[in-house]
């Protein structure tokens, strides 16, 4: 005790001891939208990703300021031209202040959008990583290169973390918003960097390089070549290794800098959301991804549940009075009252309101099984924010704003 | 022809749409109608198996039902496999490390991953292993380079064993009686502006048939036109009265619900009448009305199963 104490008199006194990630005071979308400077938007394919990327990049500038970054995979274009964009384009373009105030809404900060191109961004990792004007222009022109990008080490993935870095790094935004593209597995886009490194230092690459550069097969390399080439073809091996040849003069480039992508995931400014719908497959996808977030130490700021009924649908008070509609429409009084107001025939009546009365039990059993999985995600995540169900697609900026605001609540 | 004539059955749709659900349950169906059918996952997820209330498929079959087998597909395992088959290596339990290396280039070089899983459907069913073999296929953003990957190997690939393995997959893959895709889609934006570019996809870069558009959670549409006018009219101020009046306040969230669902059926229609437009008339369309069921797992696939029954007279 004595022996301690002299020593933690001697450090320095003023540095905060937060750990990034960890529970504040204050928890919620808001918060962490005004504390991040990274938000990636995961989650199963079909919920909403894009969307709600979005509805918060809007309401980020709307109502923190700063300037605010959407980058997005592939949009509607009915959501491009709900941001009063013709389509997304691979350069960052900002949504003009008239929209917003056609949309009733002065914004504090500006909004911009992109979208990600897996081909330009792969074209641009070449440009910059090629040791020389020649070599860059062979890659460019290699027959295997435009079918590899499109496919190797979860290509999309990558770019999307690249791109997500290289905007970050650029000073140029207070707040990126990514939505990841869709994959096969969510988690694909947290392993992408590591595999872009794996991918360069593997054995593999090594042996279908080494006899290309000294015309020498090592013993080790044997059996494989063997197997390929009678799999294969050696023509064919011969064009993936002079591909990969190419390829690895470019190594240094490529792992530095999947070095700081990868970085970039556990960085403090760095946040993740999970947004699931109230359907078993998303939310089992949810639970799931929240659940290797954080065996990962990768920090999960909160979940978003997106297509929510209102909770007022499974009020026993509600189920009450659509039963006593159902035995009002068999009544003739109902039926002949509103048919002299709407001028209708009472019977054309009595099968609307038998239907709606009917109908609302499968809505309220819909209802109630979401509530369920509701309570299972809220289980997950600091925070959970609720986006609901809409009758409409989004297509005006005013909508997309009303869905933000109903999440920023 | 009946969908369920054929032997080999694809099914695709944006994620989210009920795909795997969708192919579990023509599997049952086929079953059911004594065909013996093996169905497999592309992806390895598991929700495959999940939806039968299985534990995950292995890479070899095991049977699910009474003339129904599970698989999980596994690149490797199909390599060792192909390896055994055909190239006759003798020394298949070393092949471990190598296939491990391989599998490198598997995900490196175009269509090698592809063309070992669609050979091993293939092989499946040259051998008549089973009557029908169904997939719950990539999503509709791969599922044209997968499918399409024999043709392109078989482009890219000059000399060696794959080129003369990629001949015989093509007899069975581009044979519209024996092979066919099916796309699943919801009556929503995104997933029909999705199915609308994958056929125009599959029309120029494959030769392969497209069996049925399968279009899941339908909303029941509960009014007529006339109806439909009618129904609007309720929420004027002098309706909302007399409806309170007949069953008490809480009759406006009744009255609230009723309407979102009308309101959605309405924009999906609209959403369908594009894709119909979009669409070959001949077009073998199926619809799936929206389950309002409390139930997950084998429960849902009976209940698809069921209505597929129905579309298929």
């Amino acid at each position: 005790m004595a022996a301690e104490k002299p020593r933690a008199a001697t450090r320095s006194p003023a540095k905060p001891r937060v750990r990034p990630g960890a529970a504040s005071d204050i928890v919620g979308l808001a918060h962490l939208l005004a504390t991040k400077e990274m938000i990636i938007v995961c989650g199963s394919g079909g919920v909403g990703k894009t969307t709600m990327a979005a509805a918060l990049g809007a309401q980020a500038a709307i109502n923190i300021g700063g300037r605010v970054l959407v980058l997005t995979v592939d949009p509607a274009k009915r959501l491009a031209n709900a941001l009063g964009l013709k389509a997304f384009g691979n350069t960052e373009t900002q949504i003009a202040p008239e929209a917003f105030a056609a949309a009733g809404v002065k914004p504090r900060g500006e909004l911009w959008a992109a979208m990600l191109d897996t081909k330009a961004g792969w074209d641009e990792l070449i440009r910059r990583h090629a040791p020389d004007e020649q070599l860059r222009d062979k890659v460019l022109a290699n027959p295997l290169y435009q079918n590899i990008t499109g496919r190797f080490v979860q290509s999309h993935d990558y770019i999307a973390m690249e791109r997500l870095h290289e905007l970050h790094a650029s000073g140029a935004y207070d707040l990126v918003i990514i939505d990841t593209p869709p994959s096969r597995n969510a988690l694909d886009i947290i392993d992408a960097p590591g595999r872009m490194m794996e991918f360069f230092g593997s054995r593999l690459l090594r042996w279908l390089t080494v006899p290309y550069r000294s015309r020498l097969f090592t013993v080790a390399s044997k059996p494989f070549y063997q197997v390929a080439d009678r799999v294969i073809g050696s023509r064919f091996l011969q064009d993936i290794a002079e591909f990969f040849v190419l390829f690895q003069t470019m190594e240094k480039g490529f792992v530095t800098r999947a070095r700081d992508v990868e970085r970039l995931l556990v960085d403090p400014r760095t946040s993740f959301l999970v947004v699931s719908t109230l359907e078993a497959a998303p939310a089992y996808e949810a639970a799931f991804l929240a659940n290797a977030l954080t065996e990962r130490h990768l920090p999960l700021g909160g979940v978003i549940v997106n297509r929510a009924m209102p909770s007022v649908m499974r009020k026993p008070v509600v189920a009450e009075a659509a039963s006593r509609l159902g035995v009002a429409a068999k009544q003739e009084k109902l039926s002949a009252d509103l048919g002299a107001a709407l001028k209708v025939e009472p019977d054309v009546i009595q099968t609307i309101l038998g239907e709606i009365a009917m109908s609302f039990h499968d809505i309220a059993m819909v209802a109630t099984r979401e509530a369920e999985r509701r309570s299972e995600l809220e289980r997950l995540a600091p925070f959970t924010a609720i986006a609901p169900a809409l009758d409409h697609d989004i297509h005006n900026l005013r909508s997309l704003l009303e869905l933000g605001e109903q999440l920023w609540r | 022809m009946n969908l369920l004539d054929r032997q080999l059955l694809f099914v695709t749709g944006k994620g989210g749409v009920g795909k795997t659900t969708v192919a579990a349950s023509i599997a049952q169906l086929a079953a059911q109608r004594g065909r013996r059918t093996l169905v497999c996952e592309m992806d390895a997820k598991g929700s495959l198996a999940a939806a039968f209330d299985c534990s995950p498929f292995p890479y070899k079959a095991r049977q699910v039902d009474a003339d129904l087998f599970g698989m999980a597909m596994n690149t490797e395992d199909s390599l060792r496999e192909y390896l055994k088959l055909f190239v006759r290596i003798p020394f298949v339990g070393r092949i471990g490390a190598l296939a491990r290396t391989f599998d490198f280039v598997a995900d490196a070089a175009p269509g090698v991953k592809e063309i070992l899983a669609i050979g091993k459907l293939c092989y499946e069913v040259r051998e008549r292993h089973y009557d029908l073999v169904v997939v719950d296929a990539e999503a509709s953003g791969h599922i044209v380079g997968q499918i399409g990957a024999p043709r392109v190997i078989g482009e890219l690939v000059q000399v060696g064993l794959v080129r003369d393995q990629t001949a015989w997959m093509l007899d069975i893959l581009e044979d519209p009686s024996r092979t066919g895709l099916i796309t699943v889609t919801t009556p929503e934006e995104m997933p029909v502006n999705e199915t609308i570019e994958l056929l125009g996809n599959l029309r120029e870069r494959s030769h392969i048939d497209l069996a049925a558009v399968v279009v899941n959670r339908v909303l029941p549409a509960l009014f007529g036109t006339r109806e439909s006018q009618v129904f609007d009219e309720l929420f004027s101020d002098e309706a909302q009265k007399l409806l309170i009046g007949a069953a008490g306040a809480h009759v406006t969230d009744v009255m609230a619900a009723a309407r979102m669902n009308e309101s959605r059926r309405r924009v999906g229609d609209d959403h369908l009448d594009r894709l119909r437009s979009e669409l070959p008339p001949e077009t073998n369309m199926l619809y799936i009305p929206e389950l309002f069921t409390r139930a997950t797992g084998r429960r849902v696939v009976s209940l698809v199963a069921k209505a597929l029954a129905e579309e298929l007279i």
